[in-house]
């Protein structure tokens, strides 16, 4: 339960973070909540550990033209108290709640959640669900990746050894918009059977646009695109949505595993997708 | 790759300078180097709570931090709490209720408690035992826990009110 050796390295800088990512078998350890239990475990035994939680820079999270920049660096706690991410998604503070526990949030970063990319892990299916971009920092300089061609797997992404997670960009939404969040675990703090995420606007008693995100059901976060699809145009109502609410399910084959039957996580999507979106309708009406 | 790197850090108000592997956990640290044994060793996976420190503020799990990472930090561990002499209120709180049977969980839980009493409104009993969540007790079965901090949370807004 001791990690194995390996070259500690603390760069101030991206410059000298990329420099020693340079390596045949570097890792970076941002918050260390997910790596660190994989170290402890010889799950994961790198030969140099790059250690980026000294980079001021990526620390903040800021108002772009477009949108909110959130730093790689950025807390689970932090973000939970941030008064802009308050007022722009309001959705973040009451996913951050059920992320792990308290002293955990102190301390794990959205980068490090994102690359770990846990199928029920609340920031995924966050930015999945606010249409997200991610800025990947490399040796030939900044790209920026969707997440569903970030996911790859549980626990996998296309992000290379040798680039950095800088931020995240999330577009700003126009103001007729309601966002909930909720999500069923076993126990308080656990990593959730089922997330589910929306996004519901409204115009001229419309649904203008609709987005309805599933975390902990697939490898990667899903959006219900047929129920979405069905939804928009049809006018603001709770009958429109239970009209809708069954193609949710539709071709929908969850995950079975120990945590939850593959029976059980439908139940749960169906519970949750009625609730989150009453939830967004009880705020509009 | 067997080395050392230096780190200078301050624990419960004093200062220490130490050479450490990078491998060595802020747990084994603080316990087998400068012989701080309150921070207990439960899970080293981040499951069980009873390692928690406060690092420069705020709680975390100090199995889930290395030695080198202290370098230039603040950590307030259970030492620097109180002494059986002088109890801090929280673990005045926590005897008074009988909080503790083994006493192995209650390191964590008085940093834990520390921390919330600050942060958090702590309005119910649901929301106590949601931020004690992180922090695993197999003998007390809570009641006597949440009963301690409910205590502590009626003092502190009596307090803040008056
Ligand atoms: C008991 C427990 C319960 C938990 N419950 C939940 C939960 O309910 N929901 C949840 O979402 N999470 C949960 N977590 C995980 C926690 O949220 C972690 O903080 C998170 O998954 C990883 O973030 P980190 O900053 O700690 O990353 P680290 O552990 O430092 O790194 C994780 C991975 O990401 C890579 N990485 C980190 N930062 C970057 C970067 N900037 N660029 C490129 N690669 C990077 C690392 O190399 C590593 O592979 C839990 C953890 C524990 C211990
Ligand atoms: S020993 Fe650190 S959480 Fe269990
Ligand atoms: S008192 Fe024994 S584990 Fe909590």
């Amino acid at each position: 339960m001791k990690p194995a050796a390996f070259e500690y390295l603390r760069p101030k800088t991206l410059a000298d973070a990329l420099a020693a990512l340079d390596h045949e078998d570097a890792k970076i350890i941002a918050g260390g909540q997910s790596l660190l239990p994989m170290m402890n475990f010889r799950l994961v035994q790198p030969e140099r550990l790059v250690d980026i939680n000294q980079i001021e820079q990526l620390n903040q999270i800021e108002k772009t033209d477009t949108g909110i920049r959130i730093g790689a660096l950025v807390r689970h706690a932090e973000a939970a108290r941030s008064s802009l991410l308050a007022e722009h998604f309001p959705i973040i503070a009451k996913a951050m709640v059920h992320v792990a526990h308290v002293a955990i949030r102190n301390r794990g970063t959205v980068a490090g959640s994102m690359c770990h990319a846990d199928p029920s892990a609340e920031w995924p299916l966050l930015v999945t669900l606010l249409d997200g971009e991610i800025e990947i920092l490399g040796n030939s300089g900044t790209r920026s990746a969707k997440p569903f061609e970030f996911f790859l797997a549980p626990l996998v992404t296309e992000i290379e050894e040798t680039e950095i997670l800088t931020a995240i960009h999330l577009p700003l939404i126009a103001n007729p918009c309601r966002m909930a969040f909720d999500e069923i675990a076993q126990r308080a703090g656990d990593f959730a059977a089922v997330a589910v995420g929306t996004l519901v606007c409204v115009e001229g008693n419309i649904f203008s646009e609709i987005r309805l995100c599933l975390g902990g059901v697939f490898d990667t976060p899903v959006r219900a695109f047929a129920f979405e699809n069905a939804l928009i145009g049809q006018p603001a109502s709770v009958e429109s949505i239970e009209a809708a609410l069954p193609l949710v399910l539709k071709d929908l084959e969850p995950n079975d595993d120990i945590h939850a039957s593959a029976a059980y996580r439908l139940s749960l999507v169906s519970a949750l997708a009625r609730r989150v979106l009453f939830d967004t309708i009880d705020e509009m009406m | 790759m067997s080395y050392k790197l230096k780190i200078a850090l301050n624990v419960n108000s004093e200062s220490f300078e130490a050479d450490v592997e990078p491998r060595m956990l802020a747990s084994d640290f603080l316990r087998d180097e400068l012989g701080l044994t309150g921070t207990h060793v439960g899970c080293e996976h981040g499951a069980c709570g009873t390692c928690t420190i406060i690092l420069n503020g705020v709680s975390v799990r100090s199995c889930l931090l290395l030695a080198v990472q202290l370098d230039e930090a603040n950590i307030e561990t259970v030492e620097g709490l109180g002494t059986t002499r002088e109890m801090h209120r929280i673990q005045h709180a926590f005897r008074e209720h009988h909080a503790l049977q083994c006493g192995f969980c209650t390191p964590g839980f008085l940093i834990t408690v520390r921390e919330i009493l600050d942060t958090l409104p702590l309005r119910n009993d649901k929301e106590i035992r949601e931020a004690l969540s992180g922090n695993i007790c197999r003998c007390t079965g809570y009641d006597h826990i949440v009963k301690a901090v409910r205590t502590l949370v009626n003092e502190r807004d009596k307090r803040l009110n008056s």
